[in-house]
């Protein structure tokens, strides 16, 4: 019963993996942005293949249902790159708040240029 | 030194106000002060820029509306960059009475302080507002002035002095939304001198609050985390003398 889920798990990772590749090679997705998601899908992959330690670390973190235990691992790494991505964003946001500042200062500056050089 | 004329600048964020924004202008350019305005329009649908304008105001014009504290830094920088000694901020919609600037700049200069606020509550000035408002009001007065030991009772007013020291630090750290009862506590954890001073406000005549009811838990929880986290800050290690 639980080959399946185990088969399952390794495709979706696989898949997952293959996406990301495929999304650095078109320059879609930049590196930086592309580690988080790697680092999960391998974590899954590996632990959809390698029944021993995805049994030793479901015991361990008190989860009796080894696949119960990777849909766990595989939700916190969502997070993560969830929280990743939160981040990302507010600098995004300030970096955008400062262009923006720059951008309409330099411009009140030209048009003073521009009404001396017409005088 | 002593001979060197000084510079004065007035800040006016607005967003949409065409309405108001002209005879504030007008308003502030005819005090008793040398002073030159400077209009921020923050990414208006309407013709808040070019009436600024055309009453008298330098005006820069923001590409996309980054919300009240993003303009109002916007001028910070506009001060520093043009090498004004003093600022003052007053809002773009007609609630600030221009002839009380001058009691916050001789606040600034007989208490030598960094940053003076006007305030509504200092004294009755019979200032009318809804009991949501009031209760926001009273909170921010109490946490406020439990965080940095001295008691501001007008939080969210945006009707401020600042000198040259404080416009230079805020130029690089103003929060960019509902950025007035932060700023306080920003200012004061970084050695900077507050003090209010009392002044009249109009209500409120053209456009809306920049806080509807709609966004005011928003508001409280935004602010009131950005204050928390605040206190956990390092101090900011570039400030200028």
């Amino acid at each position: 019963m639980q080959i399946r889920i185990q088969i399952l798990s390794f495709l979706i990772g696989a898949v997952l993996l293959a996406i990301i590749f495929q999304l650095i090679r078109k320059n879609k997705l930049l590196e930086q942005y592309a580690i988080l998601w790697i680092v999960s899908a391998v974590i899954v992959i590996v632990l959809a293949a390698w029944r021993g330690m995805l049994e030793k670390m479901s015991r361990l973190i008190g989860i009796y249902y080894p696949p119960s235990a990777l849909f766990a691992i595989a939700i916190f790494c969502g997070m993560v790159i969830a929280l990743h991505f939160s981040v990302v964003i507010s600098k995004l946001t300030n970096d955008k708040n400062k262009l923006t500042q720059e951008m309409a200062l330099l411009k009140n500056q030209v048009e003073k240029l521009q009404e001396k050089i017409g005088e | 030194m002593e001979n060197k004329k000084e510079k004065f600048l007035a800040i006016v964020p607005a967003f949409n106000e065409q309405g108001a924004i002209g005879s504030v202008v007008k308003e502030i350019l005819g005090i008793n002060l040398p002073v030159d305005v400077v209009v921020i329009d923050d990414g208006s649908k309407d013709r808040t820029g070019e009436t600024a304008y055309k009453s008298g105001a330098e005006v820069i014009k923001l590409p996309i509306n980054l919300g009240i504290g993003g303009a109002v830094q916007t001028g910070f920088k506009y001060a520093v960059i043009n090498d004004y000694d003093f600022a003052v901020q007053v809002d773009g919609d007609g609630q600030h009475i221009a002839s009380e600037i001058s009691k916050l700049v001789k606040a600034l200069k007989e208490d030598s302080a960094d940053v003076v606020i006007g305030s509504r509550f200092l004294e009755k000035q019979g200032f009318k507002s809804s009991k949501a408002r009031q209760i926001g009001i009273t909170m921010f007065k109490i946490v406020n002035s439990l965080f940095i030991r001295q008691k501001i009772t007008d939080n969210t007013s945006g009707f401020r002095a600042y000198n040259k020291r404080a416009i230079l630090f805020l130029s690089e750290n103003y929060p960019c939304d509902y950025p007035e009862p932060e700023s306080v506590v920003i200012l004061k954890k970084n050695g900077f001198k507050l003090v209010e001073v009392p002044v009249k406000m109009r209500e409120r005549e053209h456009g809306e609050s920049s806080i509807s009811s709609f966004k005011a838990v928003y508001y409280m929880v935004k602010v009131f985390l950005a204050i928390f986290v605040d206190l956990f800050k390092a101090k900011k290690d570039k400030i200028p003398e």
